[in-house]
């Protein structure tokens, strides 16, 4: 064989490595999608959803988890987003190159790099105990507000950046301040993109468990929360404790779980990809 | 104190993008009511100098000026002055139509917007007249709630003008205003200046030697971040007193 | 309108300045608790012994045990997902049509997307059995499968961060290999890899940092028992792992147990606050390089 014919057929190798290493991900993926059905779908139904938790895994539902996985989302959505798209905004547009920017921005990137439990030892200490919010609702969605910051923060960023110059000198040139040229002009032109963001960040927050298990929220509570002082359990610490149970019946429950947590997982990304392809064409500059 | 009132006056003006001297010494007088041109080749800071009259460079990071612009025998740079009263003032059009993605309307009136103006009369009257002066009226009034964008390039840059317009303002800057624009929109917005000078004072930055010859009454000529020469623009193009305004007119070099 | 414009900027400064507060309160919450954790046990104990038995009779304080677990994880997950992320770069940014890129990158991400739990279910219901069949002596909870199952979980992350990086290797140098005669196997590593190095060793930084501070997946799979040891079979303990099974307990706020959880979740922070900087840090270098 010639160097040329081994080199051609390295390369020919080399692709074939590719596309199984491209496809394993996948394979795995849908094999873990299928199974997870398989064992789970047949226990879904009305009472599934509408059940308190039970010791009995065939009576037990995710009622109080998934009203709590609303509650936090709702409460944690209105703590970060206007703080996020708040501070996305002062960076871009008020923010100068100055010392503070760079800071915040190294800050910021290394916020974004802090693994989640710590976010939970944050809470901890300070909802739960100083703030003396305990296990509540409030402490939960304070923490995963903290945790999703970093990510609403940097997509506004980049919506905003995206807004073209001239717009911004359009406004300027008839007299508009910066906040109004932000408000009017700059906001409305990236509004898109910060709504990518924000949903991305639910989806997130929709997932996490650590954090609010370090905070204190609980696998089983016997009613549905109905205040942020409340004590609470989210889906994926109802399906953490059902993991953890060795009876057969609760890994099926398990199972069940995951099936409407992954639907609402995706169903917000598929709403944020939805979104960003929508924005993207609608916007010609 | 200057004999004649002129409208807009630089003295001893200088300005700086960090380390980049980017107007040197610039001294230039423009009356009222008349269309001024600047000309130049590409960097020859013509632009730099049409933003530092309505203080557009502001929000370059920077960017400094030294010496004086007068509007109406007052210091735009002066301590005192408003950013946003001055634009009120002196309204720009940019080189590329660069429309709100709004309606037709609310671009028209937004500058008023801004102003905290509601009255839904006045909003109508004003958006009508503006446009009108622009001679877009007919061509949108039927459409007026729908998206500016929709508008062709020319129609765009029309109604950007109108925009300005409608905060009514004494001076209009134009930047390059026709540069992306098919020939005969062009045509409609040099008709348009000659009809705006009547009421505005008007300063031009073209590449369009023509152009130049076309709508102003008087020209400047810049090179190198200098005013090389400024005078009634048939002297500049019948009898340029540099070597290098002739070479740059005559298209030797640009 | 001028003071408003000014209470404007003052708000929206405030809310930019809280991302410091949160760093400062992330630090002051580990440092605080931790200090007082140190006034009872022997920092050279906390680094040095090799068990870790805070909540039995015999107490002892090593980190070591959790350190290792965690580890052990993280090597596995990343020798996982670092051949194959970076495999799936190089095919497709080299070898793959544009379309099928196009449809296979979202999809990818979807990996990235799935809460951590469900990936322990995954492990523990799915992989460990799976492993068992022909590795007889695998423990129900291991690192191994719980490693297995993060790689996974983490390739999208090492394949599109250097996807990007290669993206980003100017097309002249590209061009210069091809116009040699060179195949794209070999100008993909002759050349391409070589010259996005550093955005490859920033997606692999990330990915380690990302790995060491995984709780749910471990949680669940890989066991809850301290142990020094480099077997990926038995089970262990992670870092994070130790601080959810604290925070399941009944440990009361304020003894010493309670702030071993502190002190454990300093020493993860040391790890990924480290990693985090030096991939910054060379981005940033990168950057300036290519800009």
């Amino acid at each position: 064989m010639t160097n040329s014919e081994l080199n051609r057929l390295k390369d020919k190798a080399f692709q074939g490595f590719g596309i199984f290493c491209t496809l394993i991900g996948l394979v795995v993926l849908a094999i873990f999608l299928l199974n997870i059905l398989i064992d789970g779908l047949g226990r879904i139904d009305w009472n599934f959803l509408n059940n308190l938790p039970s010791r009995r895994a065939e009576r037990a539902g995710i009622y109080t988890a998934w009203i709590g996985t609303l509650w936090v989302l709702v409460l944690s959505s209105l703590i970060a987003f206007p703080l996020g798209i708040s501070a996305g905004i002062y960076l871009e547009e008020y923010g100068k190159k100055n010392r503070l920017a760079s800071f915040l921005e190294v800050n910021i990137s290394n916020l974004a790099g802090v693994p989640s439990i710590i976010y939970g030892l944050l809470g901890l200490e300070i909802f739960a105990r100083m703030m003396a919010l305990g296990g509540s609702l409030l402490a939960g969605s304070l923490t995963l507000a903290l945790l999703v910051l970093p990510i609403i923060i940097v997509t506004t960023r980049e919506s905003i950046k995206a807004v073209p110059r001239s717009i911004r000198d359009a406004s300027y040139a008839l007299g508009a301040s910066k906040w109004q040229t932000t408000w009017y002009q700059v906001l409305p032109a990236s509004f898109g993109g910060i709504l990518t963001g924000v949903i991305l960040a639910l989806s997130r927050a929709v997932g996490e468990a650590a954090p609010l298990i370090v905070i204190g929220a609980l696998a089983y509570v016997p009613f549905a929360p109905s205040s942020p002082m409340d004590e609470f359990t989210v889906l994926p610490i109802q399906i953490f404790n059902w993991i953890s149970r060795p009876q057969a019946a609760f890994a099926t429950n398990a199972a069940a779980a995951i099936i409407i947590l992954l639907f609402i997982t995706f169903m917000l990304n598929g709403i944020a990809v939805y979104l960003r392809n929508k924005w993207q064409k609608k916007v010609k500059w | 104190m200057s004999k004649k009132n002129y409208k807009l006056e630089a003295k001893s003006l200088n300005a700086y993008y960090g380390n980049f001297h980017a107007l040197k010494d610039i001294n230039i007088a423009m009356e009222e009511k008349a269309v001024t041109a600047f000309i130049g080749p590409s960097g020859c800071g013509k632009s730099t100098f049409l933003r530092t009259l309505n203080r557009m460079n502001d929000y370059i990071d920077g960017f400094r000026v030294e010496g004086e612009i007068l509007l109406d025998n007052r210091d735009i740079y002066g301590k005192d002055v408003r950013v946003d009263e001055l634009r009120k003032e002196v309204g720009m059009v940019f080189q590329k139509p660069n429309p709100f993605p709004k309606t037709i309307f609310e671009n028209v009136v937004y500058g008023l917007r801004i102003q905290g103006i509601k009255d839904k009369r006045v909003l109508a009257e004003t958006a009508e007249t503006s446009l009108r002066q622009t001679a877009l009226w007919d061509e949108v009034k039927d459409k007026l709630d729908k998206s500016a964008l929709a508008l062709s390039g020319g129609q765009q840059q029309r109604l950007c003008i109108a925009r300005a317009l409608a905060i009514s303002p004494s001076v209009i800057l134009m930047d390059e205003p026709t540069s992306a624009l098919d020939p005969i929109s062009t045509a409609k917005i040099e008709e348009l200046i000659y009809e705006l000078k009547k009421d505005y004072t008007i300063v031009i930055v073209t590449h369009n030697m023509q152009q130049a010859g076309r709508v102003s009454d008087q020209t400047a000529f810049f090179y190198m971040g200098e005013l090389v020469e400024f005078s009634k623009t048939k002297i500049m193009f019948t009898s340029p007193k540099h070597e290098r305004t002739q070479n740059y007119i005559t298209g030797r070099f640009g | 309108m001028r003071v408003q414009e000014k209470i404007i900027e003052g708000l929206l400064w405030l809310s930019a300045v809280i991302t410091i507060l949160v760093t400062v309160g992330i630090i002051w919450v580990l440092l605080s608790e931790s200090l007082t954790f140190f006034e009872e046990v022997s920092i050279v104990d906390f680094l040095t012994d090799t068990q870790w038995t805070p909540l039995f009779a015999d107490k002892h304080f090593g980190i070591l045990p959790l350190v290792a677990g965690t580890m052990l994880t993280t090597a596995i997950a990343i020798a996982v997902a670092l051949p194959i992320g970076l495999t799936i770069a190089i095919y497709l940014n080299t070898y793959a049509p544009p379309a099928f890129r196009a449809t296979i990158k979202p999809m990818l991400e979807i990996l990235a997307t799935i809460p951590t739990v469900v990936y322990g279910f995954f492990a523990l219901t799915v992989v460990t059995p799976f492993l068992q069949s022909f590795i007889p002596n695998l423990a129900g909870f291991n690192s191994l499968s719980a490693g297995m199952v993060m790689g996974i979980m983490i390739i999208p992350m090492i394949s599109s961060l250097s996807e990007d990086a290669i993206s980003a290797v100017p097309k002249s140098l590209r061009e210069g290999a091809y116009g040699m005669g060179a195949t794209k196997f070999q100008t993909a590593f002759g050349v391409l890899v070589p010259a996005a190095s550093s955005g490859i060793l920033v997606s692999i930084i990330l990915a380690i940092s990302r790995a060491v501070g995984e709780t749910m997946l471990v949680a669940i799979a890989a066991g809850q028992q301290p142990r020094l040891t480099a077997n990926p079979l038995v089970p262990i303990e992670t870092i994070t792992t130790y601080i959810v099974q604290v925070s399941l307990g009944d440990v009361p706020h304020g003894s010493l147990e309670y702030r071993t959880i502190f002190a454990a979740g300093l020493t993860l922070f040391v790890f990924t606050f480290t990693l985090n900087n030096i991939s910054f840090w060379i981005r940033k270098k990168y950057q300036e390089k290519y800009d």
